[in-house]
């Protein structure tokens, strides 16, 4: 293909790319927020997909069949994960101006700079190759563009540098990232051009993918099931259907999903745009499954392309360049030409965000607090120019410094096997970071020892057997281990053989890692900075509602040295801006006014981190402010308060509880009222009825007496004996009503003596020997000759003997045994009949007051349904006991027990 | 918020079922030798078992 027609294309790919960031940029300073959107937040995400997955995973899937998979689902599994973490980090990053991954780690342990210049480091190590891996990807297709049907792959880092298309892509590549990613300083580091242009080439890689997969599939071949049968036909390819069969080959395929999972929250790109880039929490939302459809789609035809590739493809053709050789094989040069710039967009894509993101962490956490601390930068300096031509100078660096990468390391190394090793490098920031965000005891040194170690057994274990295997230095480290330490040897540690070599890395590089920043944590203690810092990230959700912890230390700082720090770093109008819109919040008109206290610094000092980065910042305010933990005494105070704080809402709960118990007890109190203003309903119609009976009886009799005066003698007087028995009936009942009443108000006289229960049973039994006799029923008593005497009232005692006996008699069919018996300190009396007994469930309910048993014997209780329930009260006002031991159909023994004379009766019983 | 919390509870829910459909052993039931609509068998059950979580993760997000 002529060479004019490839640059042409190209440079108008990269032309539109341009404008469409330069829109983007026109829009967002128009106050138009272009990326807006949660569709355009899920494909800036795609950065994800490089030019490794655009011709990478099409090779791998050739070699392996499905191994191409697990790191893109891996980001899929992740992604369900990311409505909790994804926005917990954003929200995180938003409160506290958080700018990068090395920021954030930083900032959570402490604000250490020691920690952000570590993280720096690892990732400018780790990602450099890759961004070598994208100018390789592009300087490769160009090449095979220009020279097709040569199919002899081009000795790369051969070619002068004025020819390498590489070359020129990295320089193009370098100027757009400055002039988008980095042309003002920005406290959000924001770019709404950029996000825009990702988006964009995220479609425009997507797209060129589909177009030439469909042309594969439906192109070549006649739909999905012809290629999937011609390929069966042929053993080597009918094996790829399978899963990997290498040994390990499951164990391998967890671990990348795994390190997927940790690469597409850690990655630096994927950390500016997801993160930093955010415009709003929702967008998360929809990208959570947005962002994997996108995955899918994009590896829905790298197997079928692989297939065609080995189909139809020579066998010596490099599997990588299937995606863009095919449409050439078959004269499609349109097509080709479309796969060149998809290819194109996905490098550039890559190569632009992570140098933009990684030259942030540079300025901000490696090079600008080294500056600062070294004394290097003189106050009357313009610092943001400076921080940007420190910031641009990083980006132009980094490319660079990828492509001298490449120009070395040329064919030596292979293109997957270099993305592999970049996931593994950031995978070491898991256990910091999102250990971090959830465990507060996580501690800096525990977080330093973690990652130092866990990154040095990354280096010995991928990277540097790479080199060693491409005969750099220390040759046969592989095969002998160093200094022919043989369980020492890089790609198995320990013995640990069989695996691949990122499974392997991965296991002991994270594994020590996590267990370094535990133990390490957990026999560490945490200083004032890194409590706080712990509990503002991993509670961020509740400060929300209850506002921030308090200032564990005093800060102080002239009015002066603060406005003129802001100015320096932010220019002259913000910091004014900033100083107005705080002394609002605290409710000053003027600024100058201002105290700055402890608070006041920290708003500054979050301020000046979304320009410089929070360890710069740090640095920079300390530079003027005096700072001191609070001491002992104001420490106690304020916990003082905060204690009282808690003690008066514990004082409230109690006394909402005991509030709860009292309405408990009134609302029993008032059930129990109307039960008995129910059973008092009832006892008087019982009562009434119960009067009624022998009045109307005497009224009869009187009548029949007044109207017939001619009536015998004889018939007369048994009319009078009738009446006279009725209204002695009616006095009795009345007398007891009487009687209850008294004993229940406590009006009643008590004559108190010593005297012989035996007398008293004997003058009850001789009392009521006739109504026994009537019935025909037989007495047997057991009394003691000798009882012990007894304080009591001899006419109340004997009221309740004769009630229990009239009971006895009313209810006995043959037979009623009285028994004495002495206890230990009291003397009881049990009267035993034969009648039908009593239900246990009454036992209780018979000596309620006005209760009677419901008729449940059929017949209707006769009585008034107060002999028990006087006795009762006379037995317990004497200190004694009266119950019941019965069941139906059994006989009834009533019982009752009353101290001996040791034991006095109540007290002021004689009211 | 309390629906906020429950989406999220499903959707780590759903990420465990994903899990166990990507790794072994499940993933070794679907290593056959054949093929359905002339789609071998393991290709067409992983991308099958993505697009359901996909489809699963868009379906609790947006209506459910």
């Amino acid at each position: 293909m002529s060479l004019g027609l490839i640059i042409l294309i190209g440079l108008a790919y990269i032309g539109a790319l341009f404008a469409v960031a330069y829109y983007g940029d026109q829009q967002a300073a128009r106050g138009r927020n272009p990326i807006d959107s949660a569709f355009i937040y899920s494909l800036s995400l795609a950065v994800y997909c490089t030019a490794w997955t655009f011709y990478g995973s099409v090779g791998r899937a050739a070699r392996t069949g499905v191994d191409f998979l697990p790191i893109y689902l891996g980001p899929t599994l992740m992604a369900a994960l990311w409505w909790f973490v994804l926005r917990k980090i954003i929200r995180i990053s938003k409160t506290y101006r958080i700018t990068s991954i090395a920021d954030f780690i930083a900032s959570r342990y402490g604000k250490s700079t020691l920690l952000g210049g570590l993280v720096t480091l690892v990732a400018v190590l780790g990602i450099t190759p890759y961004i070598a891996l994208q100018l390789k990807a592009v300087s490769f297709s160009f090449f095979l563009l220009w020279h097709f049907p040569t199919l002899e792959t081009p000795q790369l880092n051969a070619i002068p540098l004025g020819h390498d298309t590489g070359f020129y892509v990295a320089l193009i590549m370098a100027a757009f990232a400055i002039l988008f990613g980095a042309r003002n300083l920005d406290a959000t580091e924001q770019h709404e051009g950029l996000v825009l242009a990702i988006a964009f080439e995220s479609t425009v890689k997507l797209g060129a993918f589909l177009a030439m997969g469909l042309f594969v599939v439906f192109g070549l071949f006649h739909g999905p099931t012809d290629l999937f049968t011609q390929a069966a036909q042929h053993p080597e390819l009918r094996a790829l259907f399978h899963f990997n069969p290498e040994p390990h080959a499951y164990e391998n395929w967890f671990w990348l999903i795994l390190l997927s999972m940790f690469a597409i929250m850690l990655l630096p790109r994927q950390f500016q745009m997801a993160v930093v880039e955010n415009v709003s929490e929702r967008h998360v939302e929809t990208a959570v499954w947005l962002f994997p459809l996108y995955l899918l789609l994009i590896n829905l035809f790298v197997f079928p392309i692989a297939l065609a590739g080995r189909l139809l493809l020579a066998p010596q053709v490099s599997p990588d360049m299937y995606v863009l050789l095919l449409p050439l094989v078959e004269g499609r040069e349109l097509l080709a030409l479309l796969v060149f710039v998809g290819g194109l967009s996905a490098a550039t894509g890559m190569i632009i965000v992570e140098t933009v993101a990684l030259s942030i962490m540079l300025s901000n956490d490696l090079i600008f607090p080294a500056l600062l601390r070294s004394g290097v930068l003189h106050a009357e300096q313009d610092f943001p120019a400076f921080m940007l031509r420190l910031r641009r100078a990083a980006i132009l660096g980094l490319i660079l410094l990828g492509y001298l990468f490449f120009r070395v390391t040329g064919e030596a190394v292979s293109l997957v096997s270099i993305g592999l090793i970049s996931f593994a490098a950031v995978a070491q920031f898991a256990p910091a970071l999102l250990g971090g965000l959830y465990w507060k005891r996580g501690t800096r040194r525990g977080a330093l020892l973690g990652l130092a170690v866990g990154f040095l057994l990354w280096a010995y274990t991928l990277p540097l057997p790479l080199l060693t295997d491409a005969g750099w230095f220390w040759p046969h480290l592989t095969q002998n281990g160093p200094w022919g330490l043989h369980w020492l040897r890089p790609h198995a540690l320990f013995g640990m053989e069989g695996y691949a070599p990122v499974t392997h890395a991965l296991f002991w590089s994270l594994s020590i890692n996590t267990l370094l920043y535990i133990f390490g944590s957990l026999w560490d203690t945490q200083s004032v900075l890194e409590h706080r810092q712990a509990a503002l990230f991993v509670d961020i959700f509740h400060h929300v509602a209850r506002g921030e912890p308090p200032q564990f230390w005093r800060r102080d700082a002239s009015p002066l040295d603060l406005q003129t720090l802001l100015e320096r770093f932010v220019g002259h109008e913000r910091a004014q801006a900033f100083l107005e819109s705080y002394a609002h919040t605290r409710g000053v008109t003027d600024w100058n006014r201002l105290e700055p206290d402890a608070d006041m610094i920290e708003a500054v000092e979050r301020l000046l981190a979304g320009v410089v980065g929070v360890a710069s910042a740090r640095v920079a305010v300390a530079s003027i402010v005096t700072e001191e933990p609070l001491d002992i005494a104001e420490i106690i105070h304020m916990l003082d308060e905060t204690s009282q704080v808690v003690a008066y809402s514990r004082q409230l709960e109690q006394k909402s509880r005991e509030l709860e118990a009292a309405t408990a007890e009134l609302r029993e109190a008032n059930r129990r009222l109307q039960e008995l203003d129910r059973l008092k309903d009832e006892f008087i119609s019982t009562i009434t009825h119960e009067l009624r009976t022998p009045l109307t009886a005497i009224r009869a009799l009187t009548e029949i007496l007044y109207d017939n005066p001619d009536l015998s003698a004889e018939q007369r007087r048994h009319f009078l004996e009738i009446a006279t028995k009725e209204i002695e009936r009616l006095s009795r009942l009345i007398n007891q009503v009487l009687d209850y009443a008294k004993l229940e108000s406590g009006t009643l006289e008590w004559d108190l003596k010593p005297l012989d229960l035996r007398q008293v049973v004997l003058d009850a039994l001789e009392a009521t020997r006739h109504l026994f006799e009537e019935q025909g029923i037989q007495i047997q008593s057991e009394l003691m000759n000798q009882p012990p005497q007894l304080v009591a009232d001899y006419d109340r005692l004997m009221q309740v003997v004769l009630n229990l006996l009239s009971n006895a008699a009313k209810f006995a069919r043959s037979q009623v045994v009285i028994r004495m018996q002495a206890r230990e300190d009291a003397l009881c009396l049990a009267i035993q009949d034969d009648g039908p007994g009593i239900d246990p469930a009454y036992h209780d309910a018979i000596f309620e007051r006005f209760s009677q048993i419901p008729s449940s014997s059929s017949q209707r209780p006769s009585g008034t349904g107060l002999g028990l329930p006087i006795s009762r009260a006379i037995i317990t006002h004497l200190g004694g006991r009266i119950w019941v031991e019965s069941a139906a159909g059994e006989g009834a023994t009533f019982i009752f027990c009353l101290p001996l004379s040791s034991s006095s009766p109540q007290e002021g019983s004689n009211q | 918020m309390n629906r906020q919390r429950l989406i999220g509870q499903r959707l780590v829910a759903l990420a465990i079922v994903g899990v166990l459909l990507f790794n072994y052993p499940i993933l070794a039931l679907f290593d056959q030798d054949r093929t359905v609509l002339g789609i071998p068998m393991l290709y067409l059950y992983l991308f099958l078992a993505w697009a359901a979580l996909i489809w699963l993760m868009a379906f609790l997000i947006e209506r459910g």
